[in-house]
Protein backbone atom coordinates (compact mmCIF):
# COMPACT_ATOMS: atom_id res chain seq x y z
CA UNK A 1 0.00 0.00 0.00
CA UNK A 2 1.20 3.51 -0.72
CA UNK A 3 3.03 5.12 2.13
CA UNK A 4 1.34 8.48 1.63
CA UNK A 5 -1.98 6.96 2.63
CA UNK A 6 -0.51 6.12 6.01
CA UNK A 7 0.82 9.65 6.28
CA UNK A 8 -2.56 11.11 5.52
CA UNK A 9 -4.24 8.89 8.09
CA UNK A 10 -1.72 9.88 10.74
CA UNK A 11 -2.49 13.54 10.05
CA UNK A 12 -6.24 12.91 10.03
CA UNK A 13 -6.02 11.12 13.37
CA UNK A 14 -3.93 13.86 14.95
CA UNK A 15 -6.32 16.47 13.54
CA UNK A 16 -9.32 14.70 15.02
CA UNK A 17 -7.71 14.74 18.45
CA UNK A 18 -6.76 18.38 17.83
CA UNK A 19 -10.34 19.41 17.07
CA UNK A 20 -11.84 17.47 19.97
CA UNK A 21 -9.32 19.05 22.31
CA UNK A 22 -9.63 22.57 20.89
CA UNK A 23 -13.42 22.55 21.27
CA UNK A 24 -13.26 21.47 24.92
CA UNK A 25 -10.05 23.39 25.61
CA UNK A 26 -11.61 26.70 24.54
CA UNK A 27 -14.02 26.43 27.46
CA UNK A 28 -11.28 25.29 29.83
CA UNK A 29 -9.16 28.33 28.92
CA UNK A 30 -12.13 30.67 29.43
CA UNK A 31 -12.99 29.03 32.74
CA UNK A 32 -9.33 29.36 33.82
CA UNK A 33 -9.05 25.63 34.17
CA UNK A 34 -6.55 25.00 31.39
CA UNK A 35 -4.40 22.78 33.58
CA UNK A 36 -7.12 20.21 34.08
CA UNK A 37 -5.93 18.22 31.06
CA UNK A 38 -2.43 18.03 32.46
CA UNK A 39 -3.83 17.03 35.84
CA UNK A 40 -5.84 14.21 34.31
CA UNK A 41 -2.86 12.88 32.38
CA UNK A 42 -1.15 12.26 35.73
CA UNK A 43 -4.01 11.41 38.03
CA UNK A 44 -5.31 8.52 35.95
CA UNK A 45 -2.23 6.44 36.78
CA UNK A 46 -3.67 4.79 39.91
CA UNK A 47 -6.78 3.96 37.89
CA UNK A 48 -4.69 2.15 35.33
CA UNK A 49 -2.76 0.20 37.95
CA UNK A 50 -5.88 -0.71 39.91
CA UNK A 51 -7.69 -1.80 36.78
CA UNK A 52 -4.79 -4.11 36.06
CA UNK A 53 -4.68 -5.48 39.58
CA UNK A 54 -8.40 -6.13 39.69
CA UNK A 55 -8.78 -7.64 36.24
CA UNK A 56 -5.30 -9.11 35.84
CA UNK A 57 -5.65 -8.17 32.25
CA UNK A 58 -3.48 -6.01 30.13
CA UNK A 59 -6.18 -5.38 27.60
CA UNK A 60 -6.15 -1.69 26.92
CA UNK A 61 -9.89 -1.21 27.26
CA UNK A 62 -9.78 -2.44 30.88
CA UNK A 63 -7.12 0.09 31.68
CA UNK A 64 -9.07 2.77 29.86
CA UNK A 65 -12.02 2.15 32.14
CA UNK A 66 -9.74 2.48 35.16
CA UNK A 67 -8.32 5.68 33.72
CA UNK A 68 -11.74 7.09 32.91
CA UNK A 69 -12.99 6.41 36.43
CA UNK A 70 -10.02 8.25 37.88
CA UNK A 71 -10.43 11.07 35.36
CA UNK A 72 -13.92 11.69 36.66
CA UNK A 73 -12.76 11.22 40.26
CA UNK A 74 -10.09 13.87 39.63
CA UNK A 75 -12.79 16.34 38.68
CA UNK A 76 -14.89 15.51 41.70
CA UNK A 77 -11.96 16.09 44.06
CA UNK A 78 -10.96 19.31 42.28
CA UNK A 79 -14.54 20.60 42.48
CA UNK A 80 -14.80 19.61 46.12
CA UNK A 81 -11.59 21.43 47.06
CA UNK A 82 -12.56 24.44 44.98
CA UNK A 83 -16.20 24.85 45.95
CA UNK A 84 -16.58 23.22 49.35
CA UNK A 85 -13.12 23.72 50.86
CA UNK A 86 -12.77 27.16 49.20
CA UNK A 87 -9.33 26.52 47.69
CA UNK A 88 -8.24 28.45 44.59
CA UNK A 89 -8.81 26.62 41.33
CA UNK A 90 -5.06 26.28 40.67
CA UNK A 91 -4.31 24.97 44.17
CA UNK A 92 -7.19 22.49 43.92
CA UNK A 93 -5.86 21.16 40.65
CA UNK A 94 -2.27 21.05 41.91
CA UNK A 95 -3.12 19.16 45.09
CA UNK A 96 -5.37 16.66 43.37
CA UNK A 97 -3.15 15.46 40.59
CA UNK A 98 0.16 15.33 42.46
CA UNK A 99 -1.51 13.34 45.20
CA UNK A 100 -3.22 10.88 42.87
CA UNK A 101 -0.09 10.53 40.76
CA UNK A 102 1.94 9.75 43.89
CA UNK A 103 -0.53 7.03 44.83
CA UNK A 104 -0.19 5.65 41.33
CA UNK A 105 3.59 5.60 41.56
CA UNK A 106 3.47 3.76 44.89
CA UNK A 107 0.97 1.21 43.60
CA UNK A 108 3.02 0.68 40.48
CA UNK A 109 6.26 0.21 42.41
CA UNK A 110 4.61 -2.18 44.85
CA UNK A 111 3.02 -4.40 42.26
CA UNK A 112 5.84 -4.43 39.74
CA UNK A 113 8.09 -5.59 42.56
CA UNK A 114 5.87 -8.61 42.87
CA UNK A 115 6.97 -9.59 39.40
CA UNK A 116 4.06 -8.16 37.50
CA UNK A 117 5.03 -6.59 34.28
CA UNK A 118 2.92 -3.47 33.86
CA UNK A 119 4.21 -0.75 31.68
CA UNK A 120 2.41 2.53 32.27
CA UNK A 121 3.79 3.76 29.01
CA UNK A 122 1.60 1.36 27.12
CA UNK A 123 -1.38 3.45 28.15
CA UNK A 124 -0.13 6.90 28.95
CA UNK A 125 2.49 7.51 26.37
CA UNK A 126 1.26 6.17 23.11
CA UNK A 127 3.10 7.44 20.07
CA UNK A 128 1.20 8.52 17.06
CA UNK A 129 3.78 7.11 14.66
CA UNK A 130 2.72 3.62 15.72
CA UNK A 131 -0.97 3.93 14.97
CA UNK A 132 -0.70 2.52 11.46
CA UNK A 133 0.39 -0.84 12.84
CA UNK A 134 -3.24 -1.40 13.86
CA UNK A 135 -5.22 -1.17 10.67
CA UNK A 136 -8.89 -1.45 9.98
CA UNK A 137 -9.22 -3.59 6.88
CA UNK A 138 -12.44 -4.66 5.25
CA UNK A 139 -12.38 -7.91 3.23
CA UNK A 140 -8.69 -8.07 3.84
CA UNK A 141 -7.79 -5.27 1.47
CA UNK A 142 -10.05 -2.21 1.74
CA UNK A 143 -8.12 0.06 4.06
CA UNK A 144 -10.30 2.22 6.32
CA UNK A 145 -7.64 3.94 8.34
CA UNK A 146 -5.97 3.07 11.59
CA UNK A 147 -7.81 1.54 14.51
CA UNK A 148 -6.87 4.61 16.61
CA UNK A 149 -8.85 6.92 14.35
CA UNK A 150 -12.05 4.90 14.71
CA UNK A 151 -11.48 4.85 18.43
CA UNK A 152 -11.24 8.63 18.64
CA UNK A 153 -13.72 9.69 16.01
CA UNK A 154 -16.88 8.83 18.05
CA UNK A 155 -15.50 10.92 20.91
CA UNK A 156 -15.14 13.83 18.53
CA UNK A 157 -18.78 13.44 17.44
CA UNK A 158 -19.99 13.28 21.05
CA UNK A 159 -18.02 16.39 21.98
CA UNK A 160 -19.22 18.26 18.91
CA UNK A 161 -22.84 17.37 19.63
CA UNK A 162 -22.50 18.38 23.26
CA UNK A 163 -21.10 21.78 22.38
CA UNK A 164 -23.61 22.43 19.59
CA UNK A 165 -26.65 21.53 21.69
CA UNK A 166 -25.30 22.83 24.97
CA UNK A 167 -23.76 25.99 23.57
CA UNK A 168 -25.92 28.47 25.48
CA UNK A 169 -25.44 26.65 28.75
CA UNK A 170 -21.69 26.37 28.30
CA UNK A 171 -21.40 29.99 27.28
CA UNK A 172 -23.35 31.50 30.14
CA UNK A 173 -21.84 29.30 32.84
CA UNK A 174 -18.33 30.04 31.56
CA UNK A 175 -18.97 33.76 31.38
CA UNK A 176 -20.96 34.61 34.48
CA UNK A 177 -21.64 31.83 37.02
CA UNK A 178 -23.52 33.96 39.53
CA UNK A 179 -25.76 35.39 36.87
CA UNK A 180 -26.47 31.92 35.49
CA UNK A 181 -27.39 30.77 38.99
CA UNK A 182 -29.78 33.71 39.36
CA UNK A 183 -31.60 32.46 36.25
CA UNK A 184 -31.92 29.01 37.76
CA UNK A 185 -29.25 27.47 35.53
CA UNK A 186 -27.30 24.70 37.21
CA UNK A 187 -23.61 25.51 37.06
CA UNK A 188 -22.70 22.19 38.64
CA UNK A 189 -24.32 20.21 35.86
CA UNK A 190 -22.51 22.11 33.11
CA UNK A 191 -19.21 21.95 34.88
CA UNK A 192 -19.37 18.20 35.43
CA UNK A 193 -20.63 17.55 31.93
CA UNK A 194 -17.72 19.51 30.46
CA UNK A 195 -15.13 18.00 32.77
CA UNK A 196 -16.37 14.45 32.19
CA UNK A 197 -15.99 14.94 28.47
CA UNK A 198 -12.50 16.32 29.00
CA UNK A 199 -11.66 13.19 31.00
CA UNK A 200 -13.18 10.91 28.40
CA UNK A 201 -11.48 12.53 25.44
CA UNK A 202 -8.05 12.81 27.06
CA UNK A 203 -8.09 9.24 28.28
CA UNK A 204 -9.32 7.92 24.93
CA UNK A 205 -6.62 9.82 23.09
CA UNK A 206 -3.71 8.94 25.37
CA UNK A 207 -3.22 5.46 24.07
CA UNK A 208 -3.15 6.36 20.43
CA UNK A 209 -1.42 9.71 20.29
CA UNK A 210 0.25 10.20 23.66
CA UNK A 211 -0.50 12.35 26.67
CA UNK A 212 1.76 15.24 25.69
CA UNK A 213 -0.05 15.73 22.43
CA UNK A 214 -3.51 15.69 24.01
CA UNK A 215 -2.59 18.05 26.83
CA UNK A 216 -0.87 20.37 24.37
CA UNK A 217 -3.85 20.39 22.02
CA UNK A 218 -6.18 21.13 24.90
CA UNK A 219 -4.48 24.38 25.85
CA UNK A 220 -2.19 25.85 23.21
CA UNK A 221 -4.39 26.16 20.10
CA UNK A 222 -7.35 27.66 22.07
CA UNK A 223 -4.97 30.06 23.79
CA UNK A 224 -3.62 31.13 20.36
CA UNK A 225 -7.16 31.63 19.10
CA UNK A 226 -8.06 33.62 22.20
CA UNK A 227 -5.38 36.15 21.26
CA UNK A 228 -6.82 36.68 17.81
CA UNK A 229 -10.57 36.82 18.13
CA UNK A 230 -13.27 38.52 20.16
CA UNK A 231 -16.03 35.98 19.69
CA UNK A 232 -16.53 32.53 21.10
CA UNK A 233 -17.42 30.56 17.96
CA UNK A 234 -14.52 31.98 15.90
CA UNK A 235 -12.26 31.18 18.86
CA UNK A 236 -13.32 27.54 18.81
CA UNK A 237 -13.04 27.28 15.01
CA UNK A 238 -9.64 28.96 14.95
CA UNK A 239 -8.47 26.65 17.72
CA UNK A 240 -9.35 23.70 15.50
CA UNK A 241 -7.62 25.29 12.50
CA UNK A 242 -4.43 25.88 14.51
CA UNK A 243 -4.55 22.31 15.78
CA UNK A 244 -4.89 20.89 12.25
CA UNK A 245 -2.18 23.19 10.94
CA UNK A 246 0.16 22.06 13.72
CA UNK A 247 -0.56 18.43 12.89
CA UNK A 248 0.41 18.92 9.25
CA UNK A 249 3.50 21.02 9.90
CA UNK A 250 4.65 18.89 12.83
CA UNK A 251 4.15 15.66 10.94
CA UNK A 252 6.17 16.62 7.89
CA UNK A 253 8.87 18.24 9.95
CA UNK A 254 9.22 15.09 12.05
CA UNK A 255 9.27 12.93 8.94
CA UNK A 256 11.96 14.99 7.21
CA UNK A 257 14.27 14.99 10.20
CA UNK A 258 13.28 11.63 11.61
CA UNK A 259 12.05 13.04 14.92
CA UNK A 260 9.17 12.23 17.27
CA UNK A 261 5.91 13.12 15.55
CA UNK A 262 4.02 13.94 18.76
CA UNK A 263 6.89 16.10 19.93
CA UNK A 264 7.09 18.01 16.67
CA UNK A 265 3.33 18.60 16.53
CA UNK A 266 3.31 20.05 20.05
CA UNK A 267 6.30 22.23 19.11
CA UNK A 268 4.36 23.44 16.09
CA UNK A 269 1.42 24.47 18.31
CA UNK A 270 3.90 26.40 20.44
CA UNK A 271 5.39 28.17 17.43
CA UNK A 272 1.93 29.11 16.14
CA UNK A 273 1.14 30.48 19.57
CA UNK A 274 4.33 32.55 19.55
CA UNK A 275 3.54 34.02 16.13
CA UNK A 276 0.05 34.93 17.33
CA UNK A 277 1.40 36.43 20.52
CA UNK A 278 3.86 38.66 18.65
CA UNK A 279 1.14 39.65 16.21
CA UNK A 280 -1.30 40.54 19.00
CA UNK A 281 1.31 42.60 20.85
CA UNK A 282 2.12 44.59 17.69
CA UNK A 283 -1.59 44.99 16.96
CA UNK A 284 -2.42 46.26 20.45
CA UNK A 285 0.50 48.64 20.38
CA UNK A 286 -0.48 50.15 17.04
CA UNK A 287 -4.07 50.48 18.27
CA UNK A 288 -2.89 52.35 21.30
CA UNK A 289 -0.86 54.68 19.08
CA UNK A 290 -3.87 55.38 16.91
CA UNK A 291 -6.06 56.21 19.89
CA UNK A 292 -3.36 58.49 21.31
CA UNK A 293 -2.99 60.22 17.94
CA UNK A 294 -6.70 60.94 17.85
CA UNK B 1 -46.71 44.42 55.60
CA UNK B 2 -48.93 43.83 52.58
CA UNK B 3 -47.53 42.93 49.20
CA UNK B 4 -44.12 41.87 50.37
CA UNK B 5 -41.50 41.56 47.65
CA UNK B 6 -38.74 40.22 49.88
CA UNK B 7 -38.91 38.67 53.31
CA UNK B 8 -35.50 37.94 54.80
CA UNK B 9 -35.88 35.92 57.96
CA UNK B 10 -32.97 35.70 60.42
CA UNK B 11 -30.30 34.75 57.93
CA UNK B 12 -26.73 34.04 58.94
CA UNK B 13 -24.12 33.43 56.25
CA UNK B 14 -20.50 32.40 56.49
CA UNK B 15 -18.07 31.43 53.73
CA UNK B 16 -15.46 29.61 55.72
CA UNK B 17 -14.52 31.60 58.78
CA UNK B 18 -16.44 34.21 60.71
CA UNK B 19 -20.00 35.04 59.67
CA UNK B 20 -20.35 37.60 56.90
CA UNK B 21 -24.01 38.19 57.70
CA UNK B 22 -25.32 37.73 61.20
CA UNK B 23 -29.00 37.25 61.94
CA UNK B 24 -30.24 39.67 59.30
CA UNK B 25 -33.98 40.15 59.25
CA UNK B 26 -36.10 42.59 57.24
CA UNK B 27 -39.00 42.91 54.82
CA UNK B 28 -39.46 44.96 51.71
CA UNK B 29 -42.76 45.99 50.10
CA UNK B 30 -43.32 45.92 46.34
CA UNK B 31 -43.04 48.97 44.13
CA UNK B 32 -40.17 50.67 45.93
CA UNK B 33 -36.62 51.74 45.23
CA UNK B 34 -34.54 50.34 48.05
CA UNK B 35 -30.85 50.76 48.77
CA UNK B 36 -28.46 48.52 50.66
CA UNK B 37 -25.66 50.58 52.11
CA UNK B 38 -22.76 49.73 54.35
CA UNK B 39 -18.95 49.83 54.39
CA UNK B 40 -16.77 47.63 52.17
CA UNK B 41 -16.91 43.99 53.17
CA UNK B 42 -20.05 44.51 55.22
CA UNK B 43 -21.86 41.74 53.34
CA UNK B 44 -23.95 43.72 50.83
CA UNK B 45 -23.11 41.51 47.85
CA UNK B 46 -23.53 38.44 50.00
CA UNK B 47 -26.98 39.62 51.06
CA UNK B 48 -28.12 39.96 47.44
CA UNK B 49 -26.70 36.55 46.57
CA UNK B 50 -28.34 34.96 49.59
CA UNK B 51 -31.72 36.39 48.68
CA UNK B 52 -31.31 34.80 45.23
CA UNK B 53 -30.04 31.58 46.84
CA UNK B 54 -26.75 31.76 44.93
CA UNK B 55 -25.12 31.64 48.35
CA UNK B 56 -26.74 29.30 50.86
CA UNK B 57 -27.32 30.66 54.36
CA UNK B 58 -26.16 28.72 57.40
CA UNK B 59 -29.50 29.43 59.02
CA UNK B 60 -32.62 31.42 58.35
CA UNK B 61 -34.68 31.60 55.19
CA UNK B 62 -35.77 33.97 52.47
CA UNK B 63 -39.08 34.38 50.69
CA UNK B 64 -39.49 36.33 47.47
CA UNK B 65 -43.04 37.26 46.48
CA UNK B 66 -44.17 34.98 49.29
CA UNK B 67 -42.64 31.90 47.77
CA UNK B 68 -39.44 29.99 47.34
CA UNK B 69 -37.08 31.88 45.03
CA UNK B 70 -36.88 28.93 42.63
CA UNK B 71 -40.57 29.34 41.86
CA UNK B 72 -40.24 33.02 40.93
CA UNK B 73 -36.91 33.16 39.11
CA UNK B 74 -38.68 34.37 35.98
CA UNK B 75 -39.75 37.45 37.96
CA UNK B 76 -36.31 38.54 39.15
CA UNK B 77 -33.37 40.15 37.37
CA UNK B 78 -29.78 40.64 38.47
CA UNK B 79 -26.92 43.03 37.70
CA UNK B 80 -23.80 41.53 39.30
CA UNK B 81 -20.99 43.63 40.74
CA UNK B 82 -18.62 44.66 37.94
CA UNK B 83 -15.61 43.07 39.66
CA UNK B 84 -17.19 39.66 39.22
CA UNK B 85 -17.33 39.94 35.42
CA UNK B 86 -14.60 38.67 33.09
CA UNK B 87 -14.38 41.65 30.75
CA UNK B 88 -11.90 39.90 28.45
CA UNK B 89 -14.39 37.14 27.64
CA UNK B 90 -14.87 36.82 23.86
CA UNK B 91 -18.48 37.96 23.74
CA UNK B 92 -20.36 40.84 22.12
CA UNK B 93 -22.69 43.36 23.70
CA UNK B 94 -25.69 41.79 21.97
CA UNK B 95 -24.77 38.29 23.16
CA UNK B 96 -24.55 39.55 26.74
CA UNK B 97 -27.98 41.19 26.58
CA UNK B 98 -29.50 38.07 24.99
CA UNK B 99 -28.48 36.13 28.10
CA UNK B 100 -31.24 38.05 29.82
CA UNK B 101 -33.60 35.84 27.84
CA UNK B 102 -32.01 32.56 28.99
CA UNK B 103 -33.59 30.45 31.67
CA UNK B 104 -33.12 27.03 33.17
CA UNK B 105 -35.86 25.79 30.84
CA UNK B 106 -35.06 27.25 27.43
CA UNK B 107 -31.32 26.57 27.46
CA UNK B 108 -31.51 23.93 24.75
CA UNK B 109 -33.80 25.94 22.51
CA UNK B 110 -32.78 28.47 19.92
CA UNK B 111 -32.98 32.15 20.69
CA UNK B 112 -36.20 33.43 19.15
CA UNK B 113 -36.89 36.52 17.08
CA UNK B 114 -38.97 37.91 19.93
CA UNK B 115 -36.01 37.51 22.29
CA UNK B 116 -33.79 39.40 19.87
CA UNK B 117 -36.33 42.17 19.60
CA UNK B 118 -36.55 42.47 23.40
CA UNK B 119 -32.76 42.61 23.62
CA UNK B 120 -32.65 45.38 21.01
CA UNK B 121 -35.23 47.39 22.91
CA UNK B 122 -33.31 46.97 26.14
CA UNK B 123 -30.12 48.19 24.45
CA UNK B 124 -32.01 51.09 22.94
CA UNK B 125 -33.33 52.13 26.34
CA UNK B 126 -29.80 52.44 27.72
CA UNK B 127 -28.65 54.09 24.46
CA UNK B 128 -26.21 51.33 23.59
CA UNK B 129 -27.76 49.85 20.45
CA UNK B 130 -25.10 51.28 18.17
CA UNK B 131 -22.46 49.34 20.15
CA UNK B 132 -24.24 45.99 19.88
CA UNK B 133 -21.43 44.28 17.97
CA UNK B 134 -18.59 45.49 20.17
CA UNK B 135 -16.73 43.14 22.43
CA UNK B 136 -17.39 44.10 26.05
CA UNK B 137 -13.76 45.02 26.76
CA UNK B 138 -13.97 47.69 24.06
CA UNK B 139 -16.38 49.80 26.10
CA UNK B 140 -15.89 52.42 28.78
CA UNK B 141 -16.84 51.63 32.36
CA UNK B 142 -20.14 53.46 32.05
CA UNK B 143 -21.01 51.71 28.81
CA UNK B 144 -20.20 48.33 30.32
CA UNK B 145 -22.51 49.02 33.23
CA UNK B 146 -25.29 50.09 30.86
CA UNK B 147 -24.95 46.82 28.93
CA UNK B 148 -25.40 44.82 32.11
CA UNK B 149 -28.41 46.90 33.05
CA UNK B 150 -29.83 46.29 29.59
CA UNK B 151 -29.40 42.56 30.20
CA UNK B 152 -31.42 42.85 33.40
CA UNK B 153 -34.09 44.92 31.62
CA UNK B 154 -34.31 42.24 28.93
CA UNK B 155 -35.39 39.83 31.67
CA UNK B 156 -38.67 41.75 31.98
CA UNK B 157 -38.76 41.08 35.70
CA UNK B 158 -40.77 42.48 38.60
CA UNK B 159 -37.90 42.62 41.07
CA UNK B 160 -34.42 43.89 40.17
CA UNK B 161 -31.25 43.26 42.14
CA UNK B 162 -28.40 45.58 41.21
CA UNK B 163 -24.97 45.40 42.80
CA UNK B 164 -23.28 48.80 42.67
CA UNK B 165 -24.63 49.84 39.25
CA UNK B 166 -23.18 53.32 39.76
CA UNK B 167 -19.63 52.14 40.41
CA UNK B 168 -17.10 53.56 37.94
CA UNK B 169 -19.63 55.23 35.64
CA UNK B 170 -19.59 58.63 33.96
CA UNK B 171 -22.08 61.41 34.53
CA UNK B 172 -24.23 60.60 31.49
CA UNK B 173 -24.53 56.98 32.54
CA UNK B 174 -25.41 57.94 36.09
CA UNK B 175 -28.25 60.02 34.74
CA UNK B 176 -29.44 57.25 32.42
CA UNK B 177 -29.41 54.70 35.22
CA UNK B 178 -31.33 56.97 37.57
CA UNK B 179 -33.95 57.58 34.89
CA UNK B 180 -34.29 53.84 34.38
CA UNK B 181 -34.67 53.21 38.10
CA UNK B 182 -37.39 55.82 38.39
CA UNK B 183 -39.15 54.46 35.35
CA UNK B 184 -39.10 50.95 36.77
CA UNK B 185 -40.61 52.28 39.96
CA UNK B 186 -43.31 54.08 37.98
CA UNK B 187 -44.18 50.78 36.37
CA UNK B 188 -44.68 49.31 39.83
CA UNK B 189 -41.48 47.27 39.84
CA UNK B 190 -39.27 46.81 42.86
CA UNK B 191 -35.54 47.58 42.76
CA UNK B 192 -33.04 46.65 45.44
CA UNK B 193 -29.58 48.03 44.83
CA UNK B 194 -26.27 48.24 46.56
CA UNK B 195 -25.15 51.82 46.58
CA UNK B 196 -22.55 54.14 48.05
CA UNK B 197 -23.60 57.70 47.48
CA UNK B 198 -25.71 58.78 50.47
CA UNK B 199 -26.85 61.90 48.64
CA UNK B 200 -28.75 59.96 45.96
CA UNK B 201 -30.01 57.53 48.57
CA UNK B 202 -31.63 60.38 50.48
CA UNK B 203 -33.03 61.91 47.34
CA UNK B 204 -34.39 58.94 45.43
CA UNK B 205 -34.65 55.84 47.60
CA UNK B 206 -37.82 55.02 49.52
CA UNK B 207 -36.30 52.27 51.60
CA UNK B 208 -32.84 51.78 53.00
CA UNK B 209 -31.13 48.77 54.49
CA UNK B 210 -28.08 49.72 56.52
CA UNK B 211 -25.73 46.82 56.92
CA UNK B 212 -22.53 45.98 58.72
CA UNK B 213 -22.53 42.19 59.01
CA UNK B 214 -25.45 42.73 61.35
CA UNK B 215 -28.46 44.69 60.25
CA UNK B 216 -28.02 48.19 61.63
CA UNK B 217 -31.41 49.43 60.50
CA UNK B 218 -33.99 48.84 57.78
CA UNK B 219 -37.04 50.84 56.85
CA UNK B 220 -38.04 54.18 55.32
CA UNK B 221 -34.94 56.06 54.25
CA UNK B 222 -35.51 59.12 56.42
CA UNK B 223 -35.92 56.96 59.50
CA UNK B 224 -32.89 54.81 58.76
CA UNK B 225 -30.34 57.43 57.78
CA UNK B 226 -29.94 59.03 61.16
CA UNK B 227 -26.62 60.25 62.48
CA UNK B 228 -26.71 57.56 65.12
CA UNK B 229 -27.36 54.70 62.70
CA UNK B 230 -24.71 55.90 60.27
CA UNK B 231 -22.16 56.14 63.01
CA UNK B 232 -22.92 52.68 64.20
CA UNK B 233 -22.56 51.30 60.65
CA UNK B 234 -19.52 53.25 59.53
CA UNK B 235 -17.99 54.55 62.72
CA UNK B 236 -16.94 58.16 62.82
CA UNK B 237 -15.32 57.91 59.39
CA UNK B 238 -18.55 58.50 57.58
CA UNK B 239 -19.27 62.00 58.68
CA UNK B 240 -15.81 62.86 57.38
CA UNK B 241 -16.51 61.14 54.08
CA UNK B 242 -19.73 63.00 53.67
CA UNK B 243 -17.99 66.31 54.27
CA UNK B 244 -15.41 65.46 51.61
CA UNK B 245 -18.23 64.49 49.31
CA UNK B 246 -19.91 67.82 49.77
CA UNK B 247 -16.67 69.67 49.07
CA UNK B 248 -16.09 67.74 45.90
CA UNK B 249 -19.61 68.38 44.78
CA UNK B 250 -19.26 72.09 45.41
CA UNK B 251 -16.11 72.39 43.34
CA UNK B 252 -17.44 70.00 40.73
CA UNK B 253 -14.18 68.15 40.89
CA UNK B 254 -13.53 66.20 37.67
CA UNK B 255 -13.29 62.88 39.45
CA UNK B 256 -15.34 60.98 36.99
CA UNK B 257 -14.11 58.91 34.17
CA UNK B 258 -14.42 60.46 30.73
CA UNK B 259 -16.81 58.69 28.49
CA UNK B 260 -14.49 58.41 25.55
CA UNK B 261 -16.91 56.87 23.12
CA UNK B 262 -19.75 59.26 23.76
CA UNK B 263 -18.21 62.37 22.35
N1 LIG C 1 -16.65 33.75 47.82
C1 LIG C 1 -16.16 34.17 49.00
N2 LIG C 1 -15.39 33.34 49.73
C2 LIG C 1 -14.89 33.75 50.94
N3 LIG C 1 -15.11 34.95 51.48
C3 LIG C 1 -15.88 35.82 50.79
C4 LIG C 1 -16.43 35.48 49.52
N4 LIG C 1 -17.14 36.53 49.07
C5 LIG C 1 -17.03 37.49 50.00
N5 LIG C 1 -16.27 37.07 51.05
C6 LIG C 1 -15.97 37.85 52.26
O1 LIG C 1 -17.19 38.17 52.87
C7 LIG C 1 -17.19 39.50 53.34
C8 LIG C 1 -18.36 40.26 52.76
O2 LIG C 1 -18.20 40.36 51.36
P1 LIG C 1 -19.23 41.08 50.42
O3 LIG C 1 -20.56 40.49 50.62
O4 LIG C 1 -18.67 41.02 49.05
O5 LIG C 1 -19.19 42.56 50.99
P2 LIG C 1 -19.58 43.94 50.28
O6 LIG C 1 -20.33 43.64 49.03
O7 LIG C 1 -20.40 44.64 51.30
O8 LIG C 1 -18.31 44.66 50.03
C9 LIG C 1 -15.84 40.08 52.98
O9 LIG C 1 -15.01 40.04 54.12
C10 LIG C 1 -15.33 39.17 51.91
O10 LIG C 1 -13.92 39.09 51.98
MG1 LIG D 1 -19.95 44.04 47.07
Amino acid sequence: MNEWIFDIWTIITASTVACTSAILGSFLVLRKKAMVGDAISHSVLPGIVLAYIVSESRASWVMLIGAAVFGVLTNIIIEFLNKKAKMNADASIGITFTWLFAIGVILLAYFTEGGIDLDQECVLFGEISMINLDKVLVDGNLYLGPYAFWFIFPVFIIVLAFVVFGFKGLKITSFNEDYAASLGIRNGFWNYALMSLVSLSTVMSFESVGAILVVGFLVIPPASAYLLTKRLIPMIVLGCVFGILSSIIGFYFAKSFNLSISGCIVCATGIIFLVNLIYSIIRDRSRKNISIAQ
Amino acid sequence: MENKSIDVHNITVSYSGAPVLWDVDFELPTGVLAGIIGPNGSGKTTLLKTIMNIVKPVSGNVKVFDSNIDKVRNRIAYVPQRESVDWQFPISVMEVVLMGRYSGKNLFKRTTKADKEIAREALESVRMLEFKDRQISELSGGQQQRVFIARALAQKADLYFMDEPFAGVDMATEKTILEILLKLKDEGKTVLLVHHDLRTVREFFDYTILLNTRLVAAGKTAEVLTEENLNSAYGARLTLLEEVGKEIKKKDFPLREKDFDDK
